[in-house]
């Protein structure tokens, strides 16, 4: 099935985008927006000017961190759909790490990553645990878990962390600028997210094909039964693939916190856990295309900022597209299966 | 007696959503199809509700609307599901996300517009009846709806034909389809109907519950419930309206809770249902467990009460029939 030559794929790749952009038009008509102007808007506000490209390797940053690190329990046939509450604890974990210091340095932000990595794993260990010794679909743990992390952070918020006189949505006490990660010139992107995004891309890929602990892993994915019998220990892998996962959406909380913010938010994952989840299905789990669809899926993000500006448009338009993208692919694959069948019927 | 009484009416209004969510997507699953889209689903079939009932100025219209964007949503899942071969969850999932920014798109102009809703109904005679009369005696239609709905499914389910069909498609899609029953169609019918029924939940949280449009709407993460209480309710319809009245019943006395704590935070209640969520399908799970099955075996007092709420999942459930595989 995957040993079609590279332009028949090609082809049915356009034949995808082709459906989403006629399923997307049709979504604006009602509206009144001309589409095409619409559109227009939307990639100019992402690849306008530097400075948005800044904010679009921002976005793609924790957007990657998520992505890959989802690659990991998926090979186990896992869905973490708690990356959303992940990337919130991370969060949080690593606002509370530096709560108690006024001004910093690198190691202070040393250990405020390393903090939000514990808080992310934390996170999906629990995911992991409910599903190994609870029998609770690891969809409904982890997208219960996404609701009580961001009640957590409300908690905190509007309570325990509050600024000092007002609390509201607007967040905690901004950090000092001392402990913010250091920009990349000009850009609104830091050099570190770039350097662990780029390390955690490189990371999961030695880790799933070039280890022996990936093999196992997809041995598991691949039949859990045979994997009892041979001793390769399902369970243990099921939640080692959880952490680690957790582990990388903790990270992409704290440069949210550390990098873009500056401070703990309500809205401090950005929806990058069930973005990052529409990107591992765009690219059926295969990590080469990951870090591509990502970026795609940021400039989308960062553009759509500009439709309730320019447009009086609602910038989820953005979440259309993407969700549009995702199944024309399923269903342009599913037209591809049925075309074969007939032929083999045939 | 009366705040008893006013509770009760509260649980079956703040329920009544929340059963028909859970009838429509028990619906689905029985025949063996896995709705994920639940969730946003009836956010954009609300929103979907409220701009029909605005725009004609129609909340029955908007009702209609509401029925049929839930079915629309199904059938997308249905036919890229059960006739495309693709994986119901992960269409599920992604049709939640694209309906739910669908949603807040198309339904931009109308937030925070007024519109009509479906306000009471009283039926004569009954208010001065006591306990029944403040209950029943003057609520909003979606809860006879929702009454009407619960009683509906159980006979159609258990008493008619056609309920035998759709258990049979989702217990066992060789045998039906050996017996002359068109699997895969039945599925898409019990798809589109359970989608109607998801739709009308919809319609219920935007024209009763909580009338209006919005970002948040209020009833975000509903979908998400009434996924879970399908598995409490083990499938059964009566069973699954009862678990829909318990977390109702949660979110009545959470709105109290709020009252006596005003120093927590009120979103912080508004997740409190979730945690809900986790513990209750932990319960219901927990004594399918092998290492809780042993305890139980050890404790005679245990051995009594196991048994009491089994749950059984449609044998078929999320698996794919194709006819051309033949028996």
């Amino acid at each position: 099935m995957n040993r079609e030559s590279l332009l028949a794929q090609t082809g049915w790749f356009l034949a995808a985008l082709a459906l989403a952009l006629l399923l997307t038009v049709i979504v604006c008509l009602p509206l009144g927006a001309p589409p095409l102007e619409t559109i227009y808007v939307l990639f100019k506000g992402g690849l306008g000017s530097l400075s948005k490209f800044g904010r679009v390797l921002a976005g793609w940053v924790p957007l990657t961190l998520c992505a890959v690190g989802l690659l990991i329990p998926f090979t186990a046939r896992l869905w973490n759909i708690g990356v959303e509450g992940q990337v919130i604890m991370g969060a949080i974990f690593c606002t509370a790490a530096l709560r108690p210091f006024d001004d910093g340095g690198a190691l202070h932000i040393g250990l405020a990553l390393c903090a939000a990595m514990v808080g992310g794993a934390f996170w999906a260990l629990l995911s992991g645990l409910l599903r190994v010794f609870g029998r609770v679909h690891e969809i409904f743990s982890g997208l219960g878990l996404n609701f009580v992390a961001l009640g957590v952070t409300l908690w905190l918020i509007f309570g325990p962390w509050k600024r000092p006189g007002v609390a509201s949505m607007s967040g905690t006490e901004p950090l000092d600028i001392s402990l913010w990660l250091p920009r990349l010139g000009a850009l609104s992107v830091s050099w570190v997210g770039l350097v662990l995004a780029f390390a955690a891309i490189l990371a999961v890929y030695v880790l799933l094909h070039r280890s022996r602990w990936g093999l196992k892993m997809r041995a598991v994915g691949e039949n859990p039964k045979a994997a009892t019998l041979f001793a390769l220990g399902p369970r243990r892998r099921l939640l080692q693939a959880f952490m680690l996962c957790g582990a990388l959406a903790g990270l992409a909380g704290a440069t949210q916190v550390l990098g873009v913010y500056h401070r703990l938010l309500p809205s401090i994952s950005s929806s990058y856990g069930y973005t990052a989840l529409m990107v591992g299905m765009m690219a059926s789990f295969r990590l080469p295309l990951v870090p591509f669809i990502c970026l795609f899926f940021a400039v989308l993000n960062v553009g759509s900022i500009q439709l309730p500006l320019q447009m009086g448009l609602d910038s989820s338009l953005s979440g259309v597209i993407q969700g549009v993208m995702v199944l024309s692919l399923f269903i342009i694959q599913g037209l591809r299966l049925w075309l074969k069948q007939r032929k083999g019927a045939d | 007696m009366e705040t008893f009484a006013f509770t009760v009416a509260a649980v079956l209004m703040a329920g009544a959503p929340l059963v028909l969510a859970t009838l429509g997507e028990t619906l689905t699953e029985k025949a063996g199809i896995i709705n994920l889209s639940l969730d946003g689903s009836i956010l954009l079939s609300a929103m979907a509700a409220f701009a029909c009932a605005a725009t004609f100025d129609s909340p029955w219209l908007g009702v209609l609307a509401g029925a049929g964007v839930g079915a629309a949503i199904a059938g997308a899942l249905g036919l890229i599901g059960i006739f495309l071969g693709q994986s119901q969850l992960a269409v599920g999932f992604i049709l939640t996300l694209l309906c739910r920014d669908l949603a807040y798109f198309l339904g931009h102009t109308f937030s925070r517009q007024p519109g009509p809703d479906l306000g009471l109904w009283t039926i004569p005679g009954l208010g001065d009846v006591p306990l029944a009369g403040p209950i029943f005696g003057s609520q909003s239609p979606v809860v006879y709806l929702s009454l009407f709905a619960i009683g509906f499914c159980w006979w159609w389910m258990y008493r008619t034909e056609g309920g035998m069909r759709l258990r049979a498609v989702g217990e066992s899609p060789r045998a039906a389809f050996g017996r002359g029953i068109r699997v895969r169609l039945v599925r898409l019918y019990y798809c589109l109907a359970g989608g109607a029924l998801v739709g009308l939940a919809g319609a219920a949280y935007s024209l009763a519950v909580k009338p209006g449009w919005g970002r948040p709407q209020g009833c975000e993460g509903a979908g998400w419930i009434a996924l879970a209480i399908v598995i409490f309710g083990g499938w059964h319809p009566v069973r699954g309206a009862l678990g829909a009245f318990f977390f109702a019943a949660l979110q009545v006395a959470g709105i109290h809770l709020q009252e006596i704590f005003p120093s927590i935070p009120a979103p912080v209640f508004q997740v409190a249902p979730f945690p809900m969520m986790i513990l209750t399908l932990l319960a219901v799970n927990m004594g399918r467990m092998g290492w809780v099955q042993d305890i139980v075996r050890r404790h005679p007092l245990f051995k009594k009460c196991s048994g009491a709420w089994p749950i059984e999942a449609p044998a078929a459930l999320g698996q794919d029939f194709d006819p051309k595989k033949g028996l």
